[in-house]
Parts: C-alpha cells; sequence; structure tokens
C-alpha cells in the first residue's frame, strides 16, 4: 500500500512538470502581452516608454528560454511570481477565490450525491417502469442543459417570479461574504449556482449509479441473497449499492474536481469570485503567471482526487490491493 | 403600465434634449445616510491613477483621492466648465503671457492618515506625472509638454510656469487621473507605493479591497466641501459581465453602473422597473475609427481611402445603429459641441464623407476607385472581439463599403492580439481603431491623428500636419486656435484621408431612481467622486423594501 502511495506520488511529478511546459508555450502563442494590454486597453495612447517599462519589470523582454528557465525554478522553488495584471502575490490571488470555489464543489457535490444516488437505485430497481422512464428523462434533461445556461434560467426565473409574486425583482447576491460572516447572505448566493452544476452532474451520476446497479443486481450473490429470502431492501442498500458505488465515486471525484476549475462560464453568470472566473480573466490579460499558477492548481487537483478515488475503491471493495 | 413606460421614455427624451442633461426629475433636498452600491465592469490592475487608464480603477479609487482641478460636478456635460478641488476660488487665469498659472491651495485639508496637505504635495505630484525620474512611469507625461517648472513659494501656493501658452493645460490638470498624493508618501514610501496603497484627501475613505470583488469606502468626516459627502459609504462591486450588471440593477443587488449600456438594456430595464429607473444619457468622448495601413497597397493611394470615407453613410448609420449600439453623434475629429470642434452643418459641406447626399457621395467612390484602379477591391477589415460598440460597427462598415463594390472580410480578434496587430505587428490591411478620452481636450485629442504623436497606428508621416498641430498647440487665442483646428481636420479626413470618423460613442446610464445627485459626463472617467450622490430613503425602500 505504502510503496504504491509513493509511486503515484512520483507519478505526480511528471505530470504536473509536463502541464507545466505545454501551458508555457500554449500561452505565449498567443501575440501581444499584458503591458500592451494594461496601458493601451483604454484611451488610445500607450506610451511606448511605460509599456517598454513594464515588459522589462515583468521579464517579458528577455528570449523565451530564458523566461522558461526562471519559470521552471520558480516552479521547482514553489515561488509562482506576482500577478502580472495587480502585482499580487498568485498565491493570495488564488487563495481570495479558493474558498469559494470549494464552497461551491462541496455544495454542488451534495447536491448532486443527493439527487443521483436515490434516483439511480430506484431507477435501476424499478427498472423498465414508469418510475424509471421518468428518472431517466430527468437524467438526460441534465446532461443536454448546460450548467451556466440554467444558471442564466435561474436569474431570470427569479427576477420574473419575484417581481410577480412580491412586486420587486430580485436576483442572488453579487458579491461574497464567507459563510462564517453572514450565513444566510452567503447561501443565499451560493445555493444557486450550486443546484445549477449540482443538477448537471447529479445527471451524469445518476445514469452511473443505475447501470452500475444494474449490473450488480445480476451477480450471483445478489440472486443468492434473494433465494435466501433477504427483503429486497436490504439486498439493495446493504449488499448491491456498496459494490456499485466504484464506477460512481470515480465520477464524483472527477466531477468534483472539475467544479473546482472548471466553472468557468457559470461562475460569470453568477458573478463569482471563484477561480474559474479568475482563470477567464488572467488569460483574456494574458496575465502568464496567473493563468500558469491556476492550470498547476486544477491539475495537481485532478491528481490529487484521482489519487484519493483509487485509495477508496480499497475500501469499497475489500478485494483491490495495491501491491 | 404603458403610462409609466410612456413617462419615464419622456424623461429619457428630455434627458438627451438637454444635451447630457438631468434625466433625474426630482430636485430634492439632498438626505444623508446610505451606502451606494456601484457594479464595475474591469478589474483594477493598481491603485496609481498616475500609470493606469481604465475606469476599473478609476470608478472604485476615484472617490477616495481628490484633483487640483476638476470639471464642475454641478454641470459636467460642459466640456469647459473646470472648477477648484484643492484649490481656492475660480480656476486661475493665466498670466505672463499665458504661461503662468498660479493656484492658492486650501486650507484644513488631510489626508486620511491625518497628514494636512500642503502646495509641496500638489507640486510633488504634478512632477511625479510630468517630471517621472528615469524608471518611473507616468502614463500621461505626454499631455504636460508644456510645463517648464513647478513651484510651491509656500504651503498654499503652487506656481505652474510653462514653456509656451497652451489651450491644452488646464485640462489637461483637470484629468481625474492626476490623484493628489502626499509628498511624504513618495518620499518615504517610493514612487510605486501608490500601486498597492492608498491614501487620499477624496470625500470617501479607504475600507477594504478583495481582488476580484469589491472596493469599499466609508464617508470621509473631514471633507473639505462643505455637507458632502451625503453617503455613508459605498461598495464597487466587480462583475465583468454586463448581463450581470444590469440584472443586479433590475435585481436590486445594485444601485448604479457609471460606464454605460447599450439601448436594448436600457430598455429591458425600463420596461422591467418603470419609474423605478431613471436614465441619462451624454455625447461620449469616445470615437471609432478606421484607420487604413499606409503600408501597405493599395491603402497608401490616397484615392483608395478618400473612397473608403466617401462610401459610408453617417447619418443613416447614426439613425439605425443608435439603437442596438453605444454609438450615435456624427462628428469630426473633436468632441461634438465642443466650441472648437467643427458643426455639424460645417461637416457637411466641407469634409468628404459628410454630406447628406450619399449617393453621389457613393459615386464619387466609386470614381475614385477607378481612378486608382481598384474598383473591385477586396481587402479585411481587422476588429477587436467586443461587441459594443466595436463588431457592430466593423459589420455595418462591410455593409457600407460592400455598397460601392468592396469585397471585406472581417478578422475579429480579442483584445490582447488585436493590439498587438494594430500597434506592434501592423499585419493588417484596414483597422477599427478608437480614440477615447476623459476630460474634452480637443487639442490634446486630436494628437491621436498625428505622425508623431505616438498613436500613428496608419503607419504613415506628413509635415504639413505636424506644422499645423505645432502651431495649434502653442496658440492661446482661440480665434486661431479653431481656424487651425479646422485646417488640421481637413488634413487629415479630406486631403490624406489618413484615418476617419465612423460616430462617435453615445453614453446611456440607467439606474434605480432613488440614487440622486448623480449627472453624467462626456466621459465614463468624469464626475466619480461620489460626493454629490445621495440616497432617498423613501423611495429606496419603496422599491427594495429594507
Amino acid at each position: 500500500m505504502y510503496s504504491y502511495i509513493v509511486k503515484r506520488l512520483l507519478i505526480l511529478l511528471p505530470t504536473l512538470i509536463g502541464a507545466a511546459i505545454l501551458v508555457f508555450l500554449l500561452l505565449r502563442l498567443v501575440p501581444g502581452d499584458v503591458c500592451l494590454l494594461r496601458f493601451g486597453g483604454e484611451g488610445s495612447y500607450a506610451d511606448p516608454e511605460q509599456i517598454r517599462q513594464c515588459q522589462e519589470r515583468l521579464g517579458l523582454h528577455l528570449p523565451i528560454y530564458v523566461q522558461f528557465f526562471d519559470y521552471m525554478i520558480g516552479f521547482f522553488t514553489f515561488d509562482l511570481g506576482v500577478s502580472m495584471w495587480t502585482s499580487q502575490p498568485v498565491t493570495e490571488e488564488i487563495a481570495i477565490r479558493f474558498g469559494l470555489s470549494l464552497q461551491v464543489a462541496i455544495m454542488a457535490t451534495v447536491v448532486s450525491i443527493v439527487i443521483a444516488l436515490p434516483l439511480g437505485v430506484i431507477s435501476a430497481a424499478k427498472q423498465n417502469t414508469g418510475v424509471d422512464y421518468v428518472v431517466r428523462a430527468f437524467s438526460i434533461a441534465g446532461i443536454a442543459m448546460p450548467s451556466f445556461w440554467l444558471g442564466i434560467l435561474i436569474i431570470l426565473g427569479l427576477l420574473i417570479s419575484t417581481q410577480a409574486w412580491f412586486g420587486r425583482p430580485w436576483m442572488p447576491p453579487i458579491d461574497y461574504v464567507p459563510v462564517w460572516q453572514d450565513p444566510m447572505y452567503n447561501l443565499s448566493q451560493l445555493i444557486w449556482p450550486a443546484l445549477a452544476t449540482g443538477y448537471r452532474y447529479s445527471a451524469v451520476a445518476t445514469r452511473m449509479t443505475r447501470s452500475a446497479m444494474l449490473e450488480v443486481l445480476r451477480e450471483d450473490y445478489v440472486r443468492t441473497a434473494r433465494a435466501k429470502g433477504l427483503l429486497e431492501k436490504v439486498i439493495v442498500n446493504k449488499h448491491a449499492l456498496k459494490n456499485a458505488m466504484l464506477p460512481v465515486v470515480t465520477i464524483i471525484g472527477i466531477e468534483f474536481a472539475f467544479l473546482m476549475g472548471g466553472l468557468v462560464v457559470t461562475e460569470q453568470v453568477f458573478n463569482l469570485n471563484g477561480l474559474g472566473k479568475l482563470f477567464v480573466e488572467s488569460v483574456t490579460q494574458s496575465d502568464y503567471t496567473l493563468t500558469q499558477a491556476l492550470v498547476m492548481l486544477v491539475v495537481a487537483i485532478f491528481v490529487l482526487v484521482n489519487f484519493m478515488v483509487d485509495l477508496m475503491y480499497a475500501w469499497l471493495d475489500p478485494r483491490i490491493r495495491y501491491n | 403600465m404603458k403610462s409609466r413606460l410612456s413617462r419615464v421614455a419622456a424623461s429619457v427624451v428630455l434627458g438627451s434634449a438637454l444635451a447630457v442633461g438631468a434625466s433625474s426629475v426630482k430636485a430634492a433636498t439632498p438626505e444623508y445616510g446610505g451606502e451606494l452600491r456601484v457594479v464595475v465592469g474591469s478589474k483594477i490592475p493598481s491603485y496609481d491613477a498616475h500609470i493606469e487608464s481604465t475606469f476599473g480603477m478609476i470608478h472604485p479609487i476615484r472617490p477616495f483621492y481628490s484633483l487640483l482641478i476638476r470639471i464642475n460636478p454641478d454641470n459636467p456635460s460642459s466640456p469647459t466648465d473646470f472648477v477648484c478641488d484643492l484649490c481656492v476660488g475660480d480656476v486661475p487665469a493665466a498670466t505672463d503671457g499665458g504661461k503662468k498659472y498660479t493656484f492658492k491651495i486650501r486650507k484644513g485639508v488631510t489626508f486620511q492618515d491625518g497628514t494636512p496637505l500642503t502646495a509641496a504635495d500638489v507640486k510633488a505630484t504634478f512632477d511625479k506625472i510630468a517630471f517621472p525620474p528615469e524608471g518611473v512611469a507616468s502614463n500621461r507625461k505626454a499631455y504636460f509638454k508644456m510645463i517648464d517648472s513647478i513651484e510651491a513659494p509656500d504651503d498654499e501656493t503652487v506656481v505652474f510656469n510653462l514653456k509656451f501658452a497652451s489651450g491644452t493645460f488646464l485640462p489637461s490638470v483637470a484629468m481625474p487621473f492626476n490623484f493628489v498624493y502626499a509628498k511624504k508618501d513618495l518620499d518615504e514610501k517610493g514612487y510605486s507605493w501608490h500601486q498597492t496603497n492608498i491614501n487620499g484627501t477624496g470625500p470617501f475613505h479607504f475600507v477594504e479591497h478583495v481582488q476580484g470583488s469589491h472596493v469599499s469606502g466609508k464617508k470621509n468626516p473631514n471633507y473639505y466641501h462643505d455637507g458632502k459627502p451625503y453617503l455613508d459609504g459605498f461598495r464597487a462591486i466587480s462583475a465583468p459581465k454586463m448581463s450581470v450588471r444590469l440584472q443586479a440593477i433590475r435585481g436590486g443587488q445594485a444601485d448604479i453602473e457609471f460606464r454605460g449600456f447599450p439601448p436594448k438594456a436600457r430598455d429591458d430595464l425600463v420596461k422591467a422597473l418603470g419609474d423605478d429607473i431613471t436614465v441619462q444619457e451624454s455625447d461620449w468622448n469616445c470615437v471609432l475609427l478606421v484607420t487604413p495601413n499606409h503600408k501597405v497597397k493599395p491603402f497608401d493611394d490616397p484615392k483608395v481611402r478618400q473612397a473608403l470615407s466617401l462610401a459610408i453613410d453617417r447619418q443613416g448609420g447614426s439613425k439605425y445603429l443608435s439603437q442596438i449600439a453605444i454609438v450615435k453623434t456624427v462628428g469630426g475629429i473633436g468632441f461634438p459641441g465642443h466650441p472648437i470642434s467643427s458643426s455639424p452643418e460645417y461637416l457637411e459641406q466641407n469634409i468628404i464623407g459628410y454630406g447628406k447626399d450619399v449617393k453621389a457621395n457613393r459615386e464619387m467612390a466609386k470614381k475614385l476607385l477607378k481612378e486608382a484602379g481598384h474598383e473591385n477591391l477586396k481587402f479585411t477589415l481587422h476588429n477587436r472581439g467586443v461587441d459594443q460598440p466595436y463588431k457592430v460597427v466593423g459589420t455595418w462598415l462591410i455593409d457600407q463599403w460592400k455598397r460601392i463594390g468592396l469585397d471585406v472580410d472581417q478578422w475579429v480578434q480579442p483584445s490582447t492580439p488585436f493590439y498587438a496587430t494594430l500597434r506592434k505587428k501592423k499585419d493588417f490591411d484596414v483597422s477599427i481603431d478608437f480614440n477615447c478620452q476623459a476630460v474634452v481636450n480637443p487639442i490634446a485629442d486630436i494628437s491621436k491623428f498625428l505622425p508623431s504623436g505616438g498613436a500613428n497606428y496608419a503607419d504613415f508621416e506628413d509635415q504639413q500636419l505636424e506644422d499645423i498641430y505645432n502651431e495649434l498647440l502653442q496658440t492661446g487665442d482661440e480665434a486661431k486656435q479653431r481656424e487651425l483646428f479646422a485646417a488640421y481636420e481637413k488634413r487629415v479626413l479630406n486631403d490624406l484621408a489618413s484615418q476617419f470618423i465612423t460616430l462617435w460613442w453615445y453614453k446611456i446610464n440607467p439606474y434605480r431612481s432613488y440614487v440622486q445627485g448623480w449627472k453624467i459626463a462626456p466621459s465614463h472617467y468624469l464626475n466619480q467622486s461620489l460626493e454629490n450622490i445621495w440616497i432617498d430613503q423613501a423611495e429606496y425602500k419603496a422599491q427594495l423594501g429594507n
């Protein structure tokens, strides 16, 4: 087990290095830089001297291989540098947004699990009945609807319905307050994106739960349990569900990783000051240091989540050994 | 509902008819208290206005700082009405043949950290802007080329000695980017300290800035303009998406947005909220230009460039585009309505492409193209990937050129590569360009069209234009200024057609009607100190219920 963990951690390193090289090169394929945008983005006059000073300060005047060398030194010494747009440390920029993204990811994952597991199990247990068809339609609709589009519908729905019912339109708050400062305000902002994204991801998990359950329910040991006269409820909940969880846990894990960095459009729709919105801003502003750090963070989250999912396999299925 | 809509629509029309004017129908006594929630569509790069150029910094940070002089906050629509902010009395008239300005500085003004303001702070500020030390950035030092020296003979006097009399000096001093800093901060903490720290004398004191989220400020109890500000504080919330800003006002999460919305957004808000929305509208000191690349054939030929300008139906464009985009006014190179700028009648009679006989203009365009041997010209219009108004105007231009037989594609790029193409790589045929300024300062603003002006993306040279501009820059006499301005305009738009004007932008600000006291200016950078704004508390409660 321990050697497996060490091996997986060692694989993490080349994965991160590969991602670092790729993102460094891809970003520099786009012409222009942050200085041109920052000092000439509005107005019309861009002071060439100021742009030159900016490029020198940020090291953008250096040959690409020198910039790459500096970047890799920073990478290995855990010095992610400062944002090229705000001059604030990249770690600080990310830390401000991390809490919000984590909270939305957790809330959306909870929404997803709460919807997916019961529906998936019921759908499998009642295969080819009216209930099954309704659940399948519900989950296919979730897959078909992008969460940002659902988010837009939620906002418009809230505006229209509150105006119709209470005489004044209302939409969720657009500035973030941490949950420990004002739980109601916080939840009134974050519950809507959590529902929009949670529903989307629950659809995938529902279908996965259903198909895994159907497979397990056809296993010999389930037939044996039924032959022993066990209640169907006990068979499904105690014997089948845990064994059907392997692919579901994988899906939920990957979804969680996506939620941490992939809510690019949904965060914009709800004006959430999270990692996805920061990612869009850093790319549009050609903020190389921040974009590189964010990509590395997302890669690290994916690798770590996959790693944790692998470890959970052993807990779910004691036959699995990491030797 | 219909009658409510028509009342609001009437107030909009009234606002427009007043040329800028306040469509706010109430003229009640200002009330104290409340927090203004402003949505801002851009991000703060740094707090140092001397190096930044974005409204994303001005809107949240300007309320913490003062200026030496500014546009009149009670009459911001006037492009020539400047008043003292940190100076006392009227804005001083020039002495010594227009080469000396003496400002008397207010007593009893303090920075947020308690340091008293003196003339030395004003001098240190303008020294930093006009004469930055080696390695120190200053985005607007080119505006102060006329300054010879700045003196502070005592704590209450600042003297600007100019090399030559210039009509651009006062408007340049009144620019909203000239935040006055404490000399002590500059001396002890360095010239980059203000990029990440705030210590001003403005109507509000800085409270916090959460990156990407908001900036908040609270009332400065020692503010020097009596009785102001009215608000207890403000919160500037970052919201890059226009739809979010719009819905935030509609949904009661924000009170106002200062940059401006397109006509459709205004109509949607008015339709949804009726009398709860006030709209102010104004000409905007921003204009979209067409910039042909003079180094690329056949755009090195003035006849081809003139033909491109002649093909554009500006009056027709104004009529229809103003219904869907933030453009409206037909004008020359100077801000429409400024005393020095050309009148519509003058433009119509003297500048190519402005005559009302569009058919004749286009026949002339075809003739010019034939003479140049490019009747079936095919080229690519380079444009910025921003809907309002770039892509809308770009698409319209292609249609205009199609009407004289040209085949034009559009090449749209996101902002960063767009600037790289326009300003660095210069590998375009014809590009959309823009001139967007803060204080209306036509003589300075038209340096955009000057080959040596630093923004010559058309990549051309013309000594005659340089000579006219140099004479214009050093002329204090207004009649002479107008004469030279007209000559410069004719040279740019007629003789060279080096660049040409499409339509001037039009600023539309719909906001919650309980917000009172704010008056629209011809720029989204102006009148942003928030000190005149107050909240009608009864109306606020009626609309939001809390």
